[in-house]
C-alpha cells in the first residue's frame, strides 16, 4: 500500500531522513517510533505531500507520488502531531468542512459528520465550538476530521501525546477498530507500549535512519539466546539473590524489588531446582514465570536510547509547544 | 466537480469566519465614511468636489480593505497549521489559493461601494463610466488581494503581515497619482510610480468617474491584468518553496 524507497531530506546541513526504505502492507498498522527529532514528522510530510524528498520514491497504492504528491492525496487521510481545527467553527462545522475539501456533497457530509460525531463520542459537543474543547476532545476530532472521506489509509503522528490517560486509551481503541475495519495505519509515535499494543510491524528510526524494522512479535522473540525467570518470594530477595549466585554461578540473579527475583541464563533455567532451593532457605515462592522481554528492552538494545528519556522529552516538547 | 465543492466552501468558511464578523463590516463602512469627511474638511470645497475624491476613496477602500484581512488570515492559518489541512486536500494549489483569494477579493469590491454609494445620495454621479469603473474595481481588488497573498506568503508572524503591508500602502497611495499627478513628483520617484499596480487602476478610476485618465485604457488594464499573474504567480512559487518545501 506504502512503498518507500531511499527517502531522503535534508533541511541545510542537517539530514532530517537519510535514504529510508520501507513498506507498509495493505490493511497493516506499522508504527515508527523514535525520539524527537528522529526524523519522523519528515517522513510523514513527505508521504502527505506537505513536504519535497531530495531523493528517493515515494508510492501510495501504486501511484507515484515523488514527482507529483497530490496525485494520492484523495487515499490518505493524514492526523498531525498538533489539533490543527478551525477554532472558531464548531466540532460539527469543522467535520463538515473537511469533507467538503474532499469533495463530499452537502447531505453527505452531515450524515458521516453525525456519525463520527457518535461514534468519537462527541455528539454533545457537536455544537461547541473546537477552540472551547478539551485536548482530549481535541484530539479525537482532529482524528475523525482525518477519516471524514472514509480515506484507504490513514497517517497519524502521535495521536495520543499530551491528552489524560482515559482519553488515549478510547483513542487507542478507536484506531484499532478503524484498522480491524480495513484502514491500513501508518502511526508514528514515541510511547513503546502504544506502539507495541497497536502494531503488526514497527521500524526503529534514530537520527533520520531506520535501524530496525519487523513485526513486534519477532522484535521481541529475538533475545540474543537469553532465557529470563521472574520469581515472587515471600521475603528477603537480596539474600535469596546471594544464595542463588553462590549455588547456581552460572545464573545472572537481580532483585527487582523487595519480593521479586530476577534470573537470566544463557540456557533455558531449571525452574524447579531454583524453587527447592528458595524453599530451602526458608521463602514461600507464590509464583514463577518466564519473562519475555518487552519491546522496550528491545528498543533500548537496538537504538542505545532509554525509552524513558524519550518520553519525558516529547512531553516537554509538547508543554513547550501547547500540543 | 469535487475540486469546485471544495473551492465553494472555503470561499463561504471564509466569508463566515473573516469578512462578515462585524469588526470588519463597520471598518467597510466607516473607512470610507471618515476619508469623505477627512477629504471635504481639508480641501472647504463641500460636497462638489467628491466626484474629484472618489477615485482616491475607491482605492483606498479596495486596497486596504483586500491586503489587510488576507495577509492577517493566511499568516495566522499558516501559524496555526489549520493551513495545512487545505495543503492536504486533492486539489490544485492554484484553485486553493484561488478560493482562499476570492473572499478577500469580493470584500475589496463591496469596500469599493461604500463610498460610491455614499456618494451617489450626496451627489451627482450621472457621468461615471460604469461599464468601465466596474470591472476595474474587480481588477483593483484582485490586483489588492494577490499583492495581500505575496505578503502572507513571504512573513511567517501575523505582526509582520501588517508591518509588510503597510510597507507596500503607504507608498502606493502617495506615489500612484491618486491624490496628486504623477508628473508632479520628482523625476527620481516617477519609475517607482509606474511599478505599483495602484497607478494604472488609479488611472482607470480617474477616466471613468472623473474622465481624467492619462494613459490609454488597455494599457491600463493589461498592466493592472499583468501585475495580478505576477503576484499570483509569484505567491504560487513562495508558498511551493517555503510551505511544501
Amino acid at each position: 500500500m506504502i512503498e518507500v524507497r531511499g527517502l531522503t531530506k535534508a533541511f541545510g546541513k542537517i539530514i532530517a531522513v537519510n535514504d529510508i526504505s520501507f513498506s507498509v502492507r495493505n490493511g497493516e498498522m506499522f508504527g515508527f517510533l523514535g525520539p524527537n527529532g528522529a526524523g519522523k514528522t519528515t517522513t510523514i510530510n513527505m508521504l502527505t505531500g506537505l513536504a519535497r524528498p531530495d531523493a528517493g520514491t515515494i508510492r501510495i497504492a501504486g501511484i507515484d507520488c515523488s514527482k507529483n504528491p497530490k496525485a494520492a492525496q484523495h487515499l490518505i487521510g493524514v492526523v498531525p502531531d498538533e489539533s490543527n481545527l478551525y477554532p472558531e467553527l464548531t466540532g460539527f462545522e469543522n467535520l463538515c468542512f473537511c469533507a467538503s475539501l474532499y469533495g463530499m456533497r452537502k447531505a453527505g457530509r452531515q450524515a458521516r459528520a453525525d456519525q463520527l460525531l457518535e461514534t468519537f463520542g462527541l455528539a454533545d459537543a457537536a455544537g461547541r465550538k473546537f477552540g472551547g474543547y478539551s485536548k482530549g476532545m481535541k484530539r479525537k476530532l482532529t482524528i475523525a476530521a482525518g477519516i471524514i472521506h472514509a480515506p484507504p489509509i490513514l497517517f497519524l503522528d502521535e495521536p495520543t501525546t499530551g491528552i489524560d490517560v482515559a482519553s488515549a486509551r478510547r483513542i487507542r481503541q478507536l484506531i484499532a477498530a478503524l484498522n480491524a475495519a480495513g484502514t491500513t495505519v501508518f502511526l508514528t509515535t514515541h510511547y513503546i507500549e502504544e506502539a507495541e499494543r497497536l502494531c503488526r510491524r514497527i521500524a526503529f528510526i534514530v537520527k533520520g535512519r531506520i535501524v530496525r524494522t519487523d513485526a513486534v512479535e519477532d522484535l521481541v522473540c529475538q533475545t540474543d539466546g537469553r532465557h529470563t525467570v521472574q520469581f515472587t518470594v515471600s521475603n528477603d530477595a537480596a539474600r535469596l539473590c546471594q544464595k542463588i549466585t553462590a549455588e547456581f554461578p552460572n545464573l545472572q540473579c537481580q532483585m527487582v524489588t523487595g519480593g521479586v527475583i530476577r534470573v537470566e541464563s544463557s540456557g533455558p533455567v531449571r525452574v524447579g531446582s531454583l524453587v527447592r532451593l528458595l524453599e530451602d532457605c526458608g521463602a514461600e515462592v507464590s509464583e514463577a514465570r518466564k519473562v519475555r522481554p518487552s519491546l522496550e528492552d528491545v528498543f533500548v538494545r537496538v537504538t542505545g536510547i532509554e525509552a524513558g528519556t524519550m518520553k519525558q522529552e516529547k512531553e516537554k516538547a509538547g508543554k513547550g509547544d501547547g500540543a | 466537480m469535487k475540486s469546485w465543492i471544495a473551492f465553494w466552501n472555503i470561499l463561504t468558511k471564509d466569508m463566515r469566519s473573516y469578512y462578515l464578523k462585524p469588526p470588519n463590516i463597520s471598518w467597510g463602512v466607516l473607512f470610507p465614511l471618515v476619508w469623505i469627511a477627512m477629504f471635504s474638511i481639508r480641501s472647504g470645497l463641500g460636497m462638489e468636489s467628491l466626484p474629484d475624491l472618489l477615485p482616491g476613496l475607491v482605492a483606498l477602500s479596495i486596497l486596504f480593505g483586500a491586503t489587510s484581512v488576507l495577509s492577517v488570515t493566511v499568516t495566522f492559518e499558516k501559524k496555526g497549521r489549520s493551513f495545512e489541512r487545505l495543503l492536504l486536500a486533492p486539489i490544485s494549489l492554484e484553485l486553493l489559493m484561488l478560493a482562499k483569494t476570492a473572499g478577500a477579493i469580493l470584500f475589496g469590491v463591496v469596500n469599493a461601494f461604500v463610498p460610491i454609494l455614499i456618494a451617489s445620495l450626496l451627489t451627482d454621479l450621472s457621468a461615471v463610466k460604469w461599464t468601465i469603473l466596474t470591472p476595474v474595481v474587480f481588477l483593483i481588488a484582485v490586483s489588492s488581494t494577490f499583492l495581500g497573498l505575496f505578503i502572507a506568503v513571504s512573513v511567517k508572524e501575523v505582526f509582520e503581515a501588517q508591518t509588510f503591508s503597510n510597507f507596500f500602502r503607504f507608498p502606493m497611495i502617495f506615489l500612484c497619482g491618486l491624490f496628486f499627478p504623477i508628473e508632479h513628483l520628482p523625476v527620481w520617484l516617477r519609475p517607482v510610480a509606474y511599478v505599483l499596480p495602484l497607478t494604472y487602476g488609479a488611472d482607470v478610476l480617474h477616466a471613468s468617474i472623473r474622465h481624467a485618465g492619462r494613459m490609454p485604457l488597455t494599457l491600463d488594464v493589461g498592466l493592472l491584468a499583468a501585475f495580478c499573474g505576477i503576484l499570483f504567480v509569484a505567491s504560487l512559487r513562495n508558498i511551493r518553496q517555503k510551505w511544501i518545501a
